[in-house]
């Protein structure tokens, strides 16, 4: 027991009693922490909006008997007002945030790629340039990959055959060639399996001059491919807003 | 864990909100030693509560009607509605006095992330109510936190087509307090909300 000092940024508040929440944060060196605010649902609590989801914080934290509780908090970056403002980023960010706290499955254990990976999508988010779906849709493969499912979008993910392939199967990590393919592959257009490399890469040159039924069907592989592999599906993924 | 009908009481007190588990045992054994009148008593409103107390049929707040009292009130100005998450919000703006319209309790905030979206809240009996034209401002009195200010945005976005003026409430700087201990959004949201000081 004792005080630990970290940077995080805000996933979740729940209320707690008459006037606490319990603040999950995903940690920079602590991974995924639960530490409760004492007081910030007063109008008049010393910790304002900097325990609001959204908000990337340092952090003075006391780790008690059965829940850590937050003694200091200053804004680092806080993209919640940036966010909010506009229902599709909204709705995209949410996301964004519950694939952060379900990806980091233990409380406490180091998720540091995570972690830098979830503040650079929010920036991304806040910053406004790319359409908040493209950024969640990159956000999720990348966060996926992390975690150890990265996806093939060119070789074949069984036999590493260099595509492009025209199948595409969930369950078997991604592309397939014609000989490795098992029966139920999708066949997705070419367009959109480019576009998801290119979210997974970086490359948003390509993924901006995608096309919108391209992007569409894209954001349901993603979809499909999360869900495979977090068991249950995303409370906040169907409201969504796409456009 | 207690005998019987003691350990219903404590698990049944434990799941109302805010309750824990130790405080569920302090009210249980309080009731235990009460007076038998006072715990009548309370078991009585608790009853009665359940039966008469229903939601106003155009605005969602409690009422022991149809309609609440405000929606029935003639005196109230129909072309003002001001939007709010629950019933206990409408007690908060009542006691200070500043507001003379009705109200639209929506239940709640968009929650994503809590499986919560506009289908969840009253919206849609928010739309019927705004569909004949005699409501000329909308005012957005969601909490002044992440929730509700998307639901706010969300409200906003949604009415646009229907020429009302919309407003939000001001947030800013908490009276009583001291400008340094403000964080940065409070802060930047009194600043967006300055008023002229005309003196
Ligand atoms: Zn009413």
């Amino acid at each position: 027991m004792g005080l630990y000092r970290d940077e995080g940024v805000v996933l979740r508040t729940q209320k707690l009693g008459e006037a606490d929440r319990i603040i999950t944060l995903l940690t920079r060196s602590h991974g995924r922490v639960r530490a409760v605010g004492k007081g910030v649902r007063r109008t008049r609590s010393k910790f304002g909006a900097r325990l609001e989801p959204f908000t990337h914080v340092d952090l003075q934290i006391y780790e008690g008997r059965s829940l850590d509780v937050v003694q200091q908090a200053e804004t680092v970056s806080s993209y919640g007002d940036r966010v909010v403002g506009d229902y599709g980023r909204y709705t995209s960010g949410t996301a964004m945030l519950e694939t952060a706290e379900r990806l980091t499955a233990e409380e406490k254990e180091p998720a540091n790629q995570q972690f830098l990976l979830l503040v650079g999508g929010l920036r991304t988010l806040a910053g406004g340039e790319h359409p908040p779906g493209l950024v969640l849709d990159a956000f999720l493969l990348r966060s996926l990959a992390v975690a150890g499912y990265a996806a093939s979008f060119y070789d074949c993910a069984r036999c590493t055959r260099p595509g492009p392939h025209p199948f595409f199967h969930i369950a078997a990590g991604g592309s397939m060639c014609g000989s490795c393919r098992p029966s139920g592959s999708a066949t997705p257009a070419r367009e959109t399996l480019d576009l998801l490399a290119a979210l997974l890469s970086g490359d948003w040159l390509t993924a901006d001059a995608s096309d919108l039924r391209h992007r569409r069907e894209g954001s349901g592989l993603v979809a499909a491919y999360l869900q495979w592999h977090l068991e249950r599906g995303l409370r906040s993924l169907p409201m969504v807003e796409r456009t | 864990m207690y005998e019987g009908v003691v350990q219903d009481l404590i698990d049944e007190l434990g799941r109302l909100p805010g309750v824990g588990p130790k405080s569920a045992q302090r009210i249980a054994f309080h009731l235990l030693a009460a007076d038998p009148g006072d715990v009548h008593r309370l078991a009585q409103v608790l009853t009665v509560v359940k039966e008469k107390v229903r939601f106003c049929k155009t605005c969602g707040n409690v009422a022991e009607d149809e309609e609440c009292r405000i929606c029935r009130d003639p005196r109230r100005d129909r072309s003002v509605i001001c939007v709010v998450e629950e019933s206990k919000d409408v007690v908060a703006i009542e006691k200070t006095r500043e507001f003379r319209g009705r109200y639209h309790v929506l239940g709640g905030a968009i929650s994503p992330i809590e499986g919560i979206g506009p289908d969840d809240l009253r919206v849609r009996e928010l739309m019927t109510r705004l569909a004949d034209g005699e409501v000329t401002e909308l005012i957005l009195a969601t909490d002044p936190n992440l929730e509700g200010e998307a639901t706010a945005t969300y409200l906003a976005r949604l009415v646009k087509p229907m020429d009302l003026r919309v407003t939000r409430l001001a947030s800013g700087l908490p009276v009583g307090g001291d400008l340094e201990y403000a964080d940065e959004v409070t802060l930047g949201r009194a600043f967006e909300g300055r008023r002229l000081l005309d003196v």
